[in-house]
């Protein structure tokens, strides 16, 4: 499916927002935390700037859904280093094992349904943490209410994961067309949901 | 009748940009500025004077247009033949073979006396860029050799080193560490090219890596030169003393170029190497963007 130029306005946003939430909505952030927020914007920098340059058919490549794990495994990763110090290491062991676990059952040639099991549970963990925690603690007073924003985010890049998730795996929820006209407003409303979020959590 | 004539000079005026402008390769040469202004601004941030810049911007400008004017000139036989630059305005006939070579040497003598009368030095290395561009490489080795591209990447470092020069006084390590950047980003750009356009350059007789050293090794040297590229800019970021935010961005699309170029070598497509050619652009164009800060 060709992109719009629309799509590409809204992708083109989409990476200023990443971007200048890497140059300037992580500073003085503690390092553990800057660097997981730097990799996951990163990632929706590069992202976008491929969808860009290459169009929709960039979503092809098998090598996706090993890369899209890597954006909310990272950030879930800061929210906990950053708002729940005492479970850091052991989330960050679970980011990274769950990395590995989704990267190796992509790899091989797995006939049985544990790769998209592997991709569901690591998947999941990581969606509910970066929704839950800045809800939860908007909720109980220990931030600012525009965190919740944040969380916010985290249910519109759930949205789109299963979007594309299950259009990969041969099952779409929404037709490929439709899905792929949402995913540049969707990107972009997340994007700007993580960036307001994060300005706005003190 | 004088108005009549008057509008038929402007419409044949603006024919002629029309036609001259494609001359220019103006994505190309556009990058290749934003080299320079990038250079001259690591020199001088946060003091500068718009007179400088602006002088700056026009004395490039001139010049690498008018060397690209006399590249395409001297070229006019390869693009006619190349079915990508068959339809280029020299190549198909629509501007004559003097009439470009008066353009490039008049736009080139303009852009380097210009930027002799700035800047002794800086006129030096802007001629040095040119000499480079249109005698080393288009004149004597583009039609012998694929190692051509060396001297062609010298040349295309020569913008950034004259921006900084212009703006220090004097040459320094970080120039040549922003040419060297620039040198090393070339093969990225260049080679994606000339695979990407194998058959064109074949037909055209033009030595390039993928027809003489085939596509692997072209493909091992563009992750090599892409790698020294990042780390040279990186450096150089560093060096200028960029502040963190921006040096993690530039590190993340340093990141985001290593990765097409590892991925073109151990899962070469086409879609890939077109990507990692549009990609170097980009990143260039926002390396130099992050450089002016």
């Amino acid at each position: 499916m060709k992109i719009s130029p629309l799509d590409r306005i809204l992708l083109l946003l989409t990476g200023l927002l990443a971007a200048y939430h890497i140059v300037v909505g992580i500073e003085g952030f503690a390092s553990l935390p800057a660097i997981a927020y730097t990799i996951a914007f990163g990632v929706l920098l590069i992202a976008g700037l491929l969808l860009i340059l290459l169009g929709f058919d960039v979503l092809d490549s098998p090598i996706i859904v090993i890369v899209s794990t890597i954006i909310p495994l990272s950030l879930a990763t800061g929210l906990v280093w950053q708002y729940l110090a005492s479970f850091g290491t052991l989330y960050l062991g679970f980011a990274i094992l769950g990395f590995l676990a989704v990267t190796i059952t992509r790899a091989l040639p797995i006939k049985t349904k544990l790769p998209v099991l592997v991709l569901g549970i690591v998947h999941g963990l990581a969606g509910l943490t970066i929704f839950l925690l800045p809800i939860i603690w908007v909720l109980t007073g220990r931030a600012a209410p525009g965190f919740a924003l944040v969380g916010i985010g985290g249910a519109l890049i759930g949205i789109g994961g299963l979007l594309l998730s299950f259009l990969k795996a041969g099952k779409p929820l929404l037709s490929r067309a439709v899905i792929f006209r949402l995913l540049p407003g969707l990107l972009l409303l997340m994007t700007a949901a993580f960036v307001a979020g994060f300005a706005f959590a003190s | 009748m004088t108005a009549l004539a008057a509008q038929s000079k402007i419409v044949n005026l603006k024919s002629k940009i029309r036609l001259y402008w494609p001359l220019t390769k103006s994505l190309q040469t556009g990058l290749l500025l934003s080299t320079g202004l990038a250079g001259y601004m690591s020199a001088r941030c946060p003091v500068m004077h718009w007179y400088d810049f602006l002088g700056l911007g026009v004395s490039l400008f001139l010049a690498i247009a008018g060397s690209t004017i006399l590249n395409m000139w001297y070229d006019r036989d390869i693009d006619s033949v190349m079915n990508r630059t068959h339809h280029r305005p020299l190549a198909d006939g629509r501007v004559s073979p003097n009439e470009a070579l008066r353009l490039g040497l008049i736009l080139s003598a303009l852009g380097i006396g210009m930027a002799v009368a700035m800047s002794p030095l800086y006129g030096l290395v802007v001629f040095a860029g040119l000499f480079f561009d249109v005698v080393v490489y288009t004149i004597w080795l583009k039609r012998r050799t694929c190692w051509s591209i060396v001297w062609g990447g010298i040349s295309g470092g020569m913008p950034i080193l004259a921006g900084r020069a212009f703006g220090l006084g004097h040459m320094d390590g970080i120039g040549i560490l922003l040419a060297l950047a620039v040198l090393f980003w070339i093969p990225t750009h260049i080679l994606t090219f000339s695979m990407r356009y194998f058959d064109d350059y074949r037909a055209a007789k033009i030595p390039t890596f993928p027809s003489v050293y085939g596509f692997p090794v072209t493909r091992a040297t563009i992750a090599v030169s892409s790698v020294i590229a990042a780390l040279s800019i990186g450096a150089a970021g560093i060096m200028i003393g960029m502040e963190w935010g921006y040096l993690r961005l530039l590190a993340v699309l340093s990141a985001g170029l290593l990765a097409l170029a590892v991925a073109s070598v151990f899962r070469p497509s086409e879609r890939v190497n077109f990507g990692l050619f549009k990609y170097a652009s980009v990143y260039m164009l926002a390396a130099m963007i992050l450089m002016m800060f």
